[in-house]
């Protein structure tokens, strides 16, 4: 198919390469250098989409990034689909595919259109209002029929094959936007010397001199002077230059984040680029230079596809070579929509009338116009547009009222003047101020150390906007702590210049009309949804834009807001300044989950830690379990075992003989130095200072409040040196606690804090036959039990490397730890484990430890306590220095409420049915017949099988639950009521003989 | 993200490397186990909130490790200054009004 709308001399796509693209399934060309959209206007192609509420046929609006209208989805294979790209923003490449959204069974045909029918019930607020019953139709109506038939295109359902980068960049000056001002404010700040980033969202610079034929600098078109002055930015080592680069937010301290588009343009991106990178810049200073966005006319059916504003018709015909129509009608309240028209008649397009609402205006840009012989029509308003796929017409009327005449269009552009781009600026948190007399808001109070030039900061003129970039350009520099350079301003020979216009609706879409208007095309919101969200009670322009959605689609409303604005206040009577600007935040435009991730992802998105022994303990076949960033050994299943067998199985090896336990994940930290056992009387509740050299306990710390905080056994290798250990998950905030303690409340202690959890791996070693597996590989440390009683540390030898041997139990019988350095821990385990095969003992994993724990009547911390547990309550009054007079928590501890009767008391539960297994988490009650809501009395914290014990286990917190023991309480399930009876802790060797047999 | 002077690396890093940690000039008594409920309850559970200025203190976490405080401006996110923990709390803060 030829590009007939492509015109022989027109645009810059110079040496063109042709491309082909598919759009729903036909086949077309376009050019090197074309977006999606001016390829398919060069194609003829209007029609692009569906509108998401009312499923109204849609065109191209915009040359740009405020596009609301033409999202398409781009699909390079399976995986790589993305939805809701804008066709006025994707660059073509050949091969490219693209598909509309929003239509069923197609484009032309669309069933959901029908929605238009019953588009009374879809008005403002229909979200609130219809969705409110009947209950059952949320399950058989709204979600399934509404959802399907809203919606904005359709997520990838395959994992993102492609990578993103991630940068962190620095700079004294950082331009956004790459139009007229942002050069000249790079060009200013460049020559200073300063390093300066200029980015910009478009392939190339320029911004507008993209459509503005009437510039002229230095000599040269605006376009042109925009590319030779980008080739020096580029050629300066002081300067980067970031094209296809959006800065979507802007955060505290001058913080910037861009995305930059790497390869989305590239027919065959090398598996080496990123799709995306993200930059996230600190500036010292920011130029704030982007621009201003076109506003379109509000009129009836104004969606017609063919209807645009009138600088993206230009765009496309003075950058693409691309005329949007042969016989094309403009509306306008400004004068920009003339240099349109005359830019189009000049190259040889038909321009049926020029429709503007001003009642006699006058300039160049109307005699030139008139000259031109094109029909100018004032004090009119175009109060339809006819058509339903394409417009076919435009009905003008005196703007008064009167007789109306039909002229046959092909389309129509519109400009109701044009809106400064202050959403960065107000990202910053900088105030916008309201300007009475051109109706438009720029910035005001300024947040941060920034600027903002030219049009953003409602500057008018090409002149004006260089003066002022350049200086602000230069000025920020200077700020930033560079010196002053001799540059030379470019010199503007001739530019264009606009401002004012309307806001709101114009005739014909008025308070008495019932027209579909659209304010927000995006999110289908018409002139009469904003007047009604008022006339519903809604005030503040925060309240009608929720009520409404207007401006809360994709495009935040870039082209919508002001209007949407100027008819709330109308139609409440007010002045716009008095019903407020809506904030704008982050992102500017969409943004992809994958730049915000980057690498992140996969096994990247969070540490993964493994022990030393760990890959021996992968080669064995064990199940393993996350806790925290660790995977640790859950069990080691025999072939046919499940995890129950496997679990029984290693809880009576450990006992019958012995079971050897990667203990590794423990927290450990060195408390070092002459006060270092006073740092541990103030961090534990136990006393310290007397604990011998080579002896351990089991110590508890506490928070201020006087809650349990943490748990471990603590040797002391020497007077001055303490080796502690914590829970596997508490160890980085234990280590965080006491170094918050020494720092600023004990900072005259004398002691030093070091992390020692990689260090050492930890082999345990419990059961029987435990001391026999280690013994023939130790030296230098005697083995007895006299020498190396239970609760004892000794520094030795085993297989030649240094060891720290705590003998110690976790099990409730004889157990030893063998800590060795982490380099040496496999060798020693696999040692330790050819030891332990002679007497038939196991590897066990971390549900066989609980179960062995539990049996013991051992908690754990986390699980048996929950941040309100006191050391009383759990049954540990035993590990509290009664003579102590300091400690972290003993005030806590004392508090009224934590003293009184009846708390919460850890105990153990056995099921009357010895084989019901409770559940964890499980409430408990003293009366299952109560009327439900029950009393409840307390909860189940831990609940096993034990086959050592040949029955289930649990433990619980209960109400005053040591002086229950031997009540009868009740846990209501599901499926019934389950009762048990309240116990000691102990379920196993309640003497503790093991511990030496 | 915010920038923040360490004291201690002299030098202005990312927020990224620090941790908040609270209210700070809340001195721990040396005698707390004799102090009153009313007394505990102020040490331990009543914070300022200030819309304004606040004192705090802060942890140069992924950084020199240590804790210190800082003058912070509730409204606008601004760090006034920050100074080594166990100073006294400044008296003049550099760019406040009044
Ligand atoms: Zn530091």
């Amino acid at each position: 198919m030829s590009a007939t709308f492509r015109i022989a001399g027109a645009g810059r796509l110079k040496q063109a390469k042709i491309a082909g693209f598919s759009f729903d399934g036909r086949p077309y060309t376009g050019i090197e250098g074309d977006t999606l959209a001016s390829a398919l206007l060069a194609n003829g192609v209007h029609l692009v989409g569906r509108s998401f509420k009312y499923h109204r046929p849609r065109g191209f609006l915009s040359a740009g990034a405020e596009e609301p209208n033409a999202l398409v989805e781009i699909k390079r294979d399976a995986a790589r689909k993305t939805p809701n790209v804008r066709a006025t923003v994707q660059e073509l490449y050949d091969g490219l595919t693209a598909q509309s959204q929003n239509r069923w069974p197609s484009l032309a045909f669309d069933v959901g259109a029908v929605s238009s029918i019953a588009s009374p019930m879809l008005s403002a607020g229909f979200y609130y209002k219809t969705f409110m019953w009947p209950k059952a139709a949320w399950k058989n109506l709204y979600e399934p029929k509404i959802r399907a038939a809203a919606g904005l295109g359709v997520a990838p359902d395959q994992p993102d094959p492609d990578h993103y980068s991630a940068r962190f960049a620095h700079c004294e000056v950082l331009v956004l936007g790459g139009g007229a001002a942002g050069i000249a404010a790079a060009l200013a700040a460049a020559e200073t010397g300063a390093r300066v980033i200029l980015a910009d969202e478009q392939a190339e610079f320029g911004g507008s001199l993209r459509f503005e034929s009437g510039a002229k600098i230095e000599g040269q078109d605006g376009f042109s002077w925009a590319q030779s002055a980008l080739a020096k930015l580029s050629a300066m080592d002081n300067v980067r230059v970031l094209p296809r680069t959006t800065a979507f937010g802007y955060y505290a301290q001058n913080f910037v984040g861009l995305v930059e588009r790497v390869s989305d343009h590239l027919q065959n991106p090398g598996r080496d680029l990123p799709r995306e990178r993200l930059w996230q810049v600190r500036a010292k200073r920011v130029v704030l230079a982007t621009g201003a966005i076109e506003r379109h006319m509000v009129f009836a059916d104004n969606d017609r596809p063919g209807i645009m504003l009138a600088s993206a018709a230009r765009t496309y015909l003075n950058h693409y070579g691309v005329a949007v129509g042969r016989n094309i009608g403009v509306y306008t309240a400004n004068d920009s929509a003339y240099a349109a028209a005359i830019d189009l008649k000049k190259a040889g397009i038909n321009v049926a009338a020029i429709v503007d609402l001003r009642d006699n205006p006058t300039g160049p840009a109307i005699d030139e116009a008139r000259a031109l012989g094109i029909q100018v029509n004032f004090g009119r308003a175009v109060i339809r547009a006819g058509g339903k796929l394409r417009v076919s017409s435009m009905t003008v009327q005196p703007k008064n009222g009167g007789g109306e005449r039909s002229i046959p269009v092909d389309a129509i552009l519109m400009s109701a003047g044009w809106t400064p781009s202050v959403h960065l600026f107000s990202q910053s948190r900088g105030k916008v101020a309201f300007n009475d007399e051109t109706k438009r808001f720029v910035p005001g109070i300024y947040a941060q150390d920034c600027v903002s030039v030219g049009a953003c900061n409602g500057t008018d003129g090409l002149s004006a906007t260089i003066d002022e970039a350049y200086a602000a350009g230069a000025k920020a520099a200077k700020d930033a702590g560079s010196r002053p350079a001799k540059g030379t301003k470019p010199k503007v020979d001739a530019g264009e210049s606009w401002s004012r216009g309307m806001l709101g609706a114009a005739p014909g879409a008025g308070a008495d009309t019932t027209v579909k208007a659209f304010v927000d095309f995006q999110n289908d919101v018409t002139a009469k949804d904003i007047r009604q969200a008022v006339h519903e009670g809604m005030r503040s322009i925060e309240h009608v834009k929720r009520f409404t959605t207007n401006g809360m689609a994709t495009d935040q409303g870039k082209t919508s807001n002001m209007h949407g604005l100027a008819i709330a206040a109308e139609t409440l009577g007010k002045p716009i300044p008095q019903v407020g600007l809506t904030t704008f935040r982050a992102p500017y435009t969409p943004v992809t989950f994958g730049s915000i991730v980057g690498h992140a992802r996969g096994p990247l998105f969070d540490p993964t830690r493994k022990t030393a022994i760990h890959p021996w303990a992968e080669r064995q076949g064990a199940v393993f379990e996350d806790v925290g960033q660790w995977k640790r050994a859950w069990y080691f299943p025999k072939p046919g075992e499940d995890i129950h067998a496997a679990v029984d199985r290693e809880c009576v090896t450990v006992r019958k003989t012995a079971g050897l336990f990667d203990a590794s994940t423990l927290g450990k930290i060195e408390v070092v130095g002459p006060d270092a056992a006073k740092f541990m009387e103030l961090l534990y509740t136990n006393p310290w200072e007397k604990l011998e050299p080579g002896r351990c306990r089991y110590g508890i710390m506490l928070r201020e409040d006087g809650f349990i905080y943490d748990d471990g056994v603590v040797g002391r290798l020497a007077p001055d040196r303490f080796h502690v250990t914590t829970t596997t998950g508490g160890a980085p905030r234990v280590m965080n606690h006491m170094e918050d303690y020494l720092q600023t409340e004990f900072p005259h202690l004398n002691v030093w804090l070091t992390s020692i959890t990689e260090q050492w791996a930890v082999i345990a070693v419990q059961g029987p036959k435990s001391r026999d597996i280690i013994a023939p590989l130790v030296e230098g440390i005697d083995m007895s039990d006299e020498a190396l009683p239970h609760m004892s540390v000794r520094e030795g030898r085993i297989c030649g490397v240094p060891t720290r041997l705590f003998r110690m139990s976790f099990s409730g019988e004889r157990g030893f730890e063998v800590n060795v350095p982490a380099d040496y821990g496999e060798a020693v385990w696999e040692a330790l484990w050819a030891e332990g095969q002679k007497h038939g003992a196991c590897a066990y994993g971390t549900e066989s430890m609980h179960v062995l724990r539990a049996e013991k009547g051992y908690i754990i911390v986390g699980q048996d306590t929950d941040g309100t547990v006191t050391p009383n309550d759990a049954g540990l009054d035993w590990a509290v220095g009664k003579k102590k007079t300091d400690f972290v928590g003993i005030r806590g501890m004392a508090r009224p409420d934590l003293v009184a009767k009846g708390r919460k008391q850890l105990v153990g539960l056995k099921t009357r049915d010895p084989k019901v297994v409770l559940e964890e988490g499980a409430q408990i009650v003293a009366d299952p017949k109560q009327a439900i809501p029950m009393k409840m009395i307390g909860h189940v914290t831990s609940s096993y099988w034990s086959q050592n014990c040949g029955r289930s286990i649990a433990l619980g917190l209960v109400a005053g639950g040591r002086d229950r023991t031997g009540e009868t309480l009740y846990v209501p399930m599901p499926n019934g009521v389950i009762e048990v009876e309240v116990t000691g802790m102990v379920f196993f060797d309640e003497k503790g003989e093991r511990l030496n047999g | 993200m915010l920038l923040i002077r360490c004291p201690y690396c002299e030098e202005e890093r990312p927020e990224l490397e620090f941790r908040n940690a609270g209210e700070a000039h809340i001195a721990r008594s040396p005698n707390i186990a004799s102090e009153s409920d009313d007394d505990f309850e102020k040490f331990f559970f009543i914070r300022s909130n200030p819309k304004g200025i606040i004192y705090e203190r802060w942890r140069h976490m992924h950084g020199c490790a240590r804790f210190f405080n800082a003058v912070r401006d509730t409204v606008s996110d601004r760090f006034l200054m920050t100074y080594k923990a166990g100073e006294p709390k400044p008296v003049k803060l550099p760019g406040a009004a009044k």
